[in-house]
């Protein structure tokens, strides 16, 4: 391929200030994981929450959770960020509004749109996961609880979700993974995250395969020791007498 | 206020961005399932070497966004052929983009093939081989008519994310069926009432394929 490789480019400067390229890469990076993890706490909380809410006996309660993850699973996560980021500031009272729209910088106003898309759109998967943790556990486990006098509140949090969340260990793994991949798409409202600022780089110094080639390799190193350290809190936490539990 | 009068007229250009989503979503399933079967036959397969440069595929592809491998592709494929044929030969954003899709799904499908494949008893591969069969012909006339239809549902459950995902083709300005819609609103001075109607576009053809899944699974169960 008549194409010139150079690999010196992330040390050069990018004409801007005296920042070099890779501090681009360093300041995207960081903005990645900002919304990946804010995001992320939003989705587990919510999600453990409809979770819940998909098992128990209340028709409406169970129907309400079960709309929402319809509703958050079938609308593409593009189409929900755009939403988050053009409309729905619109529709907020006008203190609000004025708020988002003038006040915030424009990377904050892009960065608290992303991050409530991703969490709310995050917690109808996570709420799958729970709710499939649940109903996966024994039915004695709920009859031996109530036999003890618990109520459901005490039955949710001492007995079932313990053991479900260390059953889905590994389906909430590849989520959390997930959402650090779908923080991606938070560069097309302008918000400077690591493929935004690879973009940026491939324009600037016309070295466009380096800047990719380091993104894919930020973002495959990332992935892998992430799944990582799951496998091992995986391994802590596992139910003792399961399958997946060993002895 | 809202006010949609002006989709009714709109529907024509929105129906041709429709036709690009849809072309892609079905070109990029079949190349996908066709390039992720051959991946899946790698990765079972009991020489090492394949199996690795499958894994190593499978792995790469699921562990970067999917919006990376539309860039990457839509800057590399035109450069790739240049470097093969020699000259400029213009590709279309369609193009690299239906190269990025075939190339990225494949490695989801791989993983639901395999999975198909590996909940096949073995011993019909054995009664294959007794009765005189080689391994070509034993996967192609016992195990994988027999996988693809454990797979079915899990297949369409990825096509429809894959519905879903095409409109990340925005990126790359290819004129799918949320760009239309983004530029329609834009000119006509509705972005609002076109985002949602989009949005509603992408919820009823989702949610109707998935209830249609659904009914499907319980009908195969083996």
């Amino acid at each position: 391929m008549d194409y010139n490789w150079d690999w010196g480019v992330f040390f050069r400067s990018t004409g801007i200030g005296d920042e070099i390229y890779l501090d681009w890469f360093i300041a995207g990076l960081g903005w990645t994981l900002a919304v990946a993890l804010v995001g992320w706490i939003i989705a587990l909380l919510l999600g453990s929450l409809l979770g819940v809410l998909r098992t128990l006996p209340n028709r409406w309660l169970s129907g309400l959770a079960t709309a929402y993850v319809e509703l958050f699973r079938n609308v593409p996560l593009l189409v929900q960020l755009f939403l988050w980021y053009f409309l729905v500031p619109d529709f907020l009272p006008e203190p609000l509004e004025l708020w988002f729209k003038q006040d915030l910088s424009p990377a904050t106003s892009a960065y608290l749109s992303v991050v409530v898309c991703l969490g709310l759109f995050t917690a109808a998967r996570v709420c799958e996961q729970v709710r499939t943790g649940i109903q996966a556990l024994p039915g004695g486990q709920t009859a031996a609880a109530l036999a003890l006098g618990l109520r459901t509140g005490q039955i949710y949090r001492q007995v079932l979700l313990p053991q479900a969340f260390r059953i889905i260990i590994p389906p909430l793994t590849s989520e959390f993974l997930n959402i650090f991949k779908n923080s991606s798409v938070a560069s097309l409202i302008g918000l400077m995250e690591l493929l935004a600022q690879t973009r940026q780089t491939a324009e600037f110094s016309a070295n466009l395969f380096e800047a990719f080639t380091l993104a894919t390799l930020i973002y495959f190193t990332l992935n892998m020791s992430l799944m990582l350290v799951m496998r091992r809190i995986e391994k802590k936490v596992a139910v003792p007498g399961l399958i997946a539990g060993g002895k | 206020m809202m006010d949609f009068s002006a989709i009714p007229a709109s529907l024509p250009v929105l129906w041709e961005g429709m036709q690009t989503t849809l072309l892609l979503l079905v070109l990029g399933v079949l190349g996908g399932v066709v390039l992720g079967t051959l991946l899946a036959m790698l990765r079972l397969s009991h020489n090492p070497l394949l199996a690795g440069i499958a894994a190593t595929y499978v792995n790469y592809f699921r562990s970067i966004p999917l919006l990376l491998v539309i860039i990457w592709f839509y800057f590399a494929v035109p450069f790739v052929l240049r470097a093969i044929t020699g000259e400029d030969s213009p590709v279309g954003a369609f193009a690299s983009c239906l190269v990025a899709f075939v190339m990225f799904e494949a490695a989801y499908f791989c993983e639901i093939v395999r999975a198909g494949i590996q909940s096949i008893p073995r011993g019909q591969m054995s009664a294959a081989q007794a009765l005189g069969m080689t391994y070509g012909q034993s996967m192609r006339l016992i195990i994988l008519p027999q996988a693809f239809r454990k797979m079915t549902p899990l297949l369409l459950q990825q096509s429809i994310i894959l519905f879903q995902d095409t409109s990340l083709v925005y990126s790359v300005g290819l004129m799918d069926f949320l760009n239309a819609a983004r530029s329609s609103g834009d000119i006509i001075g509705q972005p609002h009432e076109f985002l949602i109607f989009a949005g509603l576009v992408y919820f009823v053809v989702s949610f109707a394929a998935s209830q249609l899944v659904k009914r499907l699974q319980k009908r195969l169960t083996v």
